[in-house]
């Protein structure tokens, strides 16, 4: 995904690209406003990163502007603590949600996700691996005519192996992007999420092996 | 806030001191009036006695040396019509008594034809006697032929007793005129103070702008000084704000990039022991800044709670837009939260801080509640007022210690591996306080932690 970040505190805004950076993203970093209209007139981008208090202007005549030229790019704001009580404001001018600062990485994951998958397009984010058919957009899993829904995390774990077939995944990395820092879980706990997972794709083609003492990986037959 | 301790009362003074020199007057006149009245009574009656002993004096007659006075009628007659006094009278030619009362006294001081006037004591009553004399040629020389007229005083009595009720009770009527110039003087003396503090204690609790009105010139130091006041609380106010939402960027920021920064060395670390001192190292750091921002939301808290802002708060939205807005948060650890309850309530209130709380405790039960779980946020109606539970179906407090979560920094005894600084629920419960409202702690009959917050019906 493209991300365009609008953030004037240059510490605060490597940190986000870092981050991001991360998970795969790519990021472009405007500090102002100017340059955020350069880059959006040039890339488009699957999500915009906007802060308000800005240094030649405020961050909401950007969210209208774009509004205005009708672009469907989600939005979320980055409001300081006291702006609190203008989301509704911002909300109505289309923003998609919001973050108070200084923000929380994890929370900023989840929001990027849970906005990416509400704004991701008319068309349905559809993967095919053999007979398996994964929805990332509503998370449901088709074998053959049986569909179940996925569960926040067992989605999570989905779309990490299947992006990814036949490639090893460590316990501990699948354990870092599916649970959050303040949860102190140990990592048997994500072979509940596999065993789901498992009993899910029975009588598919799919299947999700055990690395001895590495970790585990998808295979498609 | 307390209330300043008042000493005495520029109205209740002015008052008093306006009604203690009515009462002065109002004395004053009951004498005056009392003593002219007594001074008039008195002449009149000395006019009457003196031309009474006159007309006796004027009937007097010499003849062939003999003195004949015939007592007229009206000289009795016009004493009479005064009421039913006595009257006594004596006639003497120089120290000869010729008839009438020899024992009654005569007023001294006699000159000329000048009538002269004295009180006495006769027959055990009071009297006041009118002597006249004129000088006479009898056989024997020059002499003075003297007349003393006198008359009971009880009729002039009765009638001083009446005019002393009449003088009271213009006195009185004097004294009651007064009380009610008085109180209205009072009034209107102390309007410009009522009017300036009206028109501070009606303003908004963010209004800090100086008083414009004009007021009496024995005011304008106070209202200079209030304004000044003002101003420099509106500034120190201002700087406030701006320092929690600084500090809050300068504690965090660092510790985000240092988060950041970490987690990529993590995502590379292939030594497991490495891997799980990173683990460790972004848990402790996602501790401080969690800690440092419960602290600054406190101090927000604290801050606005002496500035209480009063926003019709529609407690349906408030819930729905808090669950909405943690629901990507929620999804991120597998649990399930909702708010249920059709019925929209108001509230009157601080938005900013009830958002604030609610975010705390949804924040708390998310934090405390293990993956799977479900959240419920439930909107109710009571007779006395309205009800926000929050029920998880989590561990649930730890028995015993439900008292003192809401002190600042105690955390129950299950949090040991959660990320927390305890002062979540110290802060709402400060935040449900200020609405006159309560917070209650319990747990489930079913299990799970069970949070209520009440606010009474404004």
């Amino acid at each position: 995904m493209r991300f365009l970040l609008i953030e004037d505190n240059k510490q605060l805004a490597s940190a986000v690209v870092d981050r991001l950076m991360l998970d795969g993203h790519v990021v472009d970093h405007a500090p102002d406003i100017q340059t955020a209209h350069d880059f959006r007139s040039t890339t488009v981008y699957d999500l915009i990163l906007l802060d308000i208090m800005l240094p030649d202007g405020d961050g909401r005549s950007f969210l209208a502007a774009c509004r205005n030229q009708d672009s469907r790019t989600p939005v979320i704001v980055l409001t300081a603590r006291s702006e609190v009580a203008d989301r509704v404001g911002m909300l109505d001018l289309g923003a998609d949600d919001y973050m108070v600062k200084p923000i929380d990485f994890s929370e900023l994951e989840a929001r990027c996700r849970a906005v990416l998958r509400r704004r991701g397009g008319e068309a349905r984010n559809l993967l095919t691996l053999g007979d398996v058919q994964f929805d990332s957009k509503s998370g449901t899993l088709s074998v053959g005519a049986h569909t179940v829904q996925l569960r926040a995390r067992e989605l999570r774990l989905f779309e990490v192996l299947a992006n990814a077939p036949d490639k090893v995944f460590a316990k501990a990395s699948l354990v870092d992007q599916l649970v959050s820092y303040d949860e102190d879980v140990s990592e048997n706990a994500i072979e509940v999420y596999v065993g789901r997972l498992r009993r899910h794709l029975h009588g598919s083609g799919v299947k999700i092996t055990t690395i001895r003492g590495l970790g585990y990986k998808l295979e498609v037959a | 806030m307390s209330k300043p301790t008042a000493h005495g009362s520029i109205r209740r003074r002015l008052l008093l001191s306006l009604l203690a020199s009515a009462a002065v007057l109002a004395l004053v006149v009951y004498f005056v009036v009392q003593s002219v009245a007594r001074q008039v009574a008195q002449e009149s009656q000395d006019n009457v006695l003196a031309a009474s002993a006159l007309s006796i004096l004027d009937s007097a007659r010499f003849f062939d040396g003999e003195i004949s006075v015939d007592l007229p009628y009206s000289a009795l007659s016009m004493l009479d019509s005064i009421s039913d006094e006595r009257v006594f009278y004596a006639i003497r030619l120089e120290n000869e008594f010729l008839t009438g009362y020899v024992e009654l006294p005569e007023a001294n001081g006699l000159s000329g034809s000048v009538p002269a006037f004295r009180s006495a004591v006769f027959l055990g009553e009071e009297v006041r006697v009118a002597s006249v004399r004129r000088r006479v040629s009898t056989d024997i020389g020059q002499s003075f032929l003297q007349v003393s007229v006198a008359q009971t005083l009880s009729g002039q009595k009765q009638e001083l007793a009446s005019i002393s009720r009449r003088s009271m009770a213009i006195g009185a009527g004097f004294f009651l005129v007064s009380v009610l110039l008085a109180a209205l003087i009072a009034q209107s003396t102390i309007r410009p103070l009522d009017r300036l503090t009206a028109s501070v204690s009606r303003r908004g609790p963010k209004d800090l702008r100086p008083v414009a009105a004009p007021v009496p010139s024995e005011m304008v130091p106070l209202v200079a000084s209030l304004n000044s006041f003002m101003r420099r609380l509106q500034l120190s106010l201002m700087r406030s704000e701006d320092f929690i939402a600084e500090a809050a960027h300068r504690v965090r920021t660092p510790l985000a990039i240092v988060r950041t920064k970490a987690e990529i060395v993590q995502r590379n670390a292939d030594n497991p022991e490495t891997h799980a001192a990173l683990r460790e190292m972004i848990h402790a750091i996602d501790d401080s800044s969690r800690t440092a921002g419960q602290l600054l939301d406190h101090a927000m808290v604290t801050f606005r709670l002496d500035h209480l802002s009063q926003d019709k708060i529609s407690l349906r939205r408030l819930t729905r837009d808090a669950v909405d807005h943690l629901h990507p948060i929620s999804e991120l650890k597998d649990i399930e939260m909702e708010a249920v309850g059709t019925d929209d309530l108001i509230i009157q209130g601080d938005q900013i801080l009830m958002q604030n709380a609610l975010h705390n405790l949804l924040d708390n039960a998310l934090k405390y509640t293990p993956s799977g779980a479900r959240i419920v946020v439930t909107l109710l109606r009571h007779d006395d007022g309205a009800e926000i539970r929050i029920t998880d179906t989590g561990p649930g407090f730890p028995d015993g210690e439900m008292d003192h979560l809401t002190d600042r920094f105690a955390r129950g005894a299950n949090a040991e591996n959660v990320v927390g600084s305890g002062l979540g629920l110290t802060i709402v419960k400060e935040v449900v306080e200020a609405h006159g409202g309560q917070m209650h702690i319990t747990n489930n009959a079913g299990g799970g932690a069970c949070v209520s917050l009440h606010f009474p019906s404004s």
